[in-house]
């Protein structure tokens, strides 16, 4: 395969694995999926970290720095937020739950 | 860029793994929490990799940034109020594509020399322009939310004109940067987006910020997605594309639950005719009581239903409520807490305030499975809850929320509404059951109110 293929491929197949790993969600939890999935996409920090890493001049060592801080914000915020209200569904859970579905 | 050696592949493909994990816990109660640690240890590793094969400069800088952006993140984290979660997922979504859309630029400003191949050039065009329209939409969907500006849809005329343009503008620049590479070019579609972002959620009334919310995670998700091909990172691309897929995918399970369409919340106001209620006060009469009166109502009931809404929380009265209804279950009544899966100001967004408070989860009960015990119910209590209770909903066609399902108050015996004063809910839409014989209101702040029936109660 050419490797613009082999992208498109692991492409596609995560789209169905997006969607298949969550279809059964109940709404009770759809806020704290929804800001787990935005901690996630804070992987982005990677990318920030790489272009900033290779930075030349000092005008994209700035840029690439605020783009770092941005998506460590989204990154650690989200997965703190998160935790923080999973931590409510959690704690003193009286005898077994019941869960829907 | 040096090439990636395979064990920090392989290490890739672990956070990649950890990110799947981390969505399929999320989707389960028991399992969630675990979910999240996972998904925020492959986070870490994965940049923990990038330092040690990539041979980066600046890497003090760099640190110094990540520690500022932690410090920045988990501070705001663990600060704020639960009633406060969404503007701060909506602020934390957009700043991960703002960021995006800078690692984009960079990178375009970096490769126009080596002429880089079409579709990449096409991927960091949807990079920068999608980014950038999740960070200015994000920040004007916080501004909606944290009441800086209104809720209401703002419409002016012409916006379809300007939307239109503007989409068409980002089109032909993304094609230049494709064609004929220049950061200046980039710059311009930036800024294009941006504009698009705003004028995208302008037209959003407060009730469906939510699904924006949601659907603009899904964006920066595939935003980072298009980043991840850009640099030729694997972690990126399964991750942003996870995100994407699985933000689309609940976006519309939520506007389900709203009885919408995605394109209807998005474009609905542009239609017109869709500003039912003036957003102020009411001078119809109604009927409104003391505490000792309603206590004697809910005292003597033998079912009675709890309607929490945003209100609830905004007097942080959720602890009150649950000894109010603790109370009651001692007198021998059933209680039960019929959830609106768009209760609060985000979908699922009650029960997080409800379990912050305690409440014990086998009595909240989703509207489904409710819906058909109000008849035989003597009192619904509505606590700080208006447009989920709203009959507009299935007797005015034209009115904003019009199909949305909702809690079905308005079967019961009696209703009382807690209220603070005669102003309409989120949506701006007038209320006919608050002026419904059946129905009493205690006007004060719902903490006040709960306190004093608590103690009437206990006094019966």
């Amino acid at each position: 395969m050419s490797e613009p293929v082999v992208w498109l491929t692991i492409f596609v197949l995560s789209v169905f694995v997006g969607v298949e790993v969550i279809s059964k969600v109940s709404s009770t939890l759809h806020t704290p999926l929804m800001s787990g999935a935005n901690a996630i996409h804070g992987i982005i920090l990677l990318g920030a970290i790489l272009v900033t890493g290779y930075a030349t001049t000092t005008a994209q060592l700035v840029v690439g720095l605020v783009a770092v801080v941005l998506a460590t914000v989204n990154m650690v915020g989200g997965f703190v937020v998160t935790d923080r209200m999973l931590q409510m569904f959690t704690r003193k859970r009286p005898a077994p739950e019941k869960v829907k579905q | 860029m040096s090439a990636t050696p395979v064990w920090a592949q392989v290490a890739y493909l672990v956070a990649a793994v950890c990110f799947i994990l981390a969505l399929k816990g999320l989707s389960s109660p028991r399992t969630a929490r675990a979910g999240n640690l996972v998904g925020a240890f492959g986070a870490v590793l994965a940049c923990v990799v990038v330092f040690l094969y990539a041979g980066l400069d600046h890497v003090v800088a760099i640190l110094v940034a990540i520690v500022l952006g932690t410090a920045v993140g988990a501070v705001g984290a663990r600060r704020v109020q639960m009633t406060q979660m969404p503007q701060l997922v909506a602020l934390f979504n957009g700043v991960g594509g703002g960021a995006a859309a800078l690692v984009a630029l960079l990178e375009l400003g970096d490769t126009i020399g080596t002429r880089p191949a079409a579709f990449t050039l096409a991927a960091t065009a949807f990079t920068i322009l999608v980014g950038s329209v999740s960070f200015a939409g994000s920040l004007v969907t916080f501004a909606k939310l944290q009441e800086l500006m209104t809720s209401r849809p703002v419409v002016f005329p012409g916006l379809p004109v300007v939307f239109g343009l503007s989409i068409a503008a980002a089109l032909v620049l993304s094609v230049l940067t494709v064609t004929g590479p220049a950061l200046w070019i980039g710059v311009v579609l930036a800024l294009v987006g941006l504009l698009l972002g705003v004028l995208l959620v302008l037209p959003v009334g407060g009730a469906d910020v939510p699904i924006v919310i949601s659907l603009l995670n899904a964006f920066t998700g595939l935003t980072v997605a298009a980043g991840g091909y850009v640099l030729g990172n694997a972690v990126l691309l399964v991750a942003g594309t996870l995100v994407g897929a699985s933000g689309t995918f609940l976006t519309k399970l939520m506007a389900a639950a709203m009885g919408r369409s995605v394109v209807n919340i998005l474009f609905g106001a542009l239609k017109g005719g869709s500003t039912l209620g003036a957003g102020v006060a009411s001078d119809r009469p109604v009927r409104s009581a003391h505490p000792e009166d309603v206590a004697i109502l809910l005292g003597y009931a033998h079912k009675v239903i709890i309607v929490p809404g945003y209100g609830l929380a905004v007097a942080q009265a959720q602890h009150t409520l649950r000894e109010l209804v603790d109370e009651l279950t001692e007198r021998g009544i059933a209680v039960d807490y019929a959830i609106h899966p768009v209760a609060g100001r985000m979908p699922g967004h009650m029960n997080v305030l409800l379990a912050e408070a305690q409440v014990p989860y086998e009595q909240l009960v989703e509207m489904d499975d409710i819906n058909s015990q109000f008849k035989q119910t003597d009192v619904v209590l509505v606590v700080g809850a208006n447009d989920v209770v709203n009959p507009a909903a299935k007797t005015t066609p034209g009115a904003p929320i019009y199909g949305m399902p909702i809690l079905n108050a308005d079967e019961a015996q009696q209703i009382v509404f807690l209220k603070r004063s005669m102003r309409p809910g989120f949506a701006g839409i007038e209320n006919e059951l608050l002026f419904d014989p059946k129905t009493t209101l205690l006007f004060g702040d719902a903490k006040d109110s709960l306190g004093k029936l608590l103690s009437a109660v206990k006094g019966l």
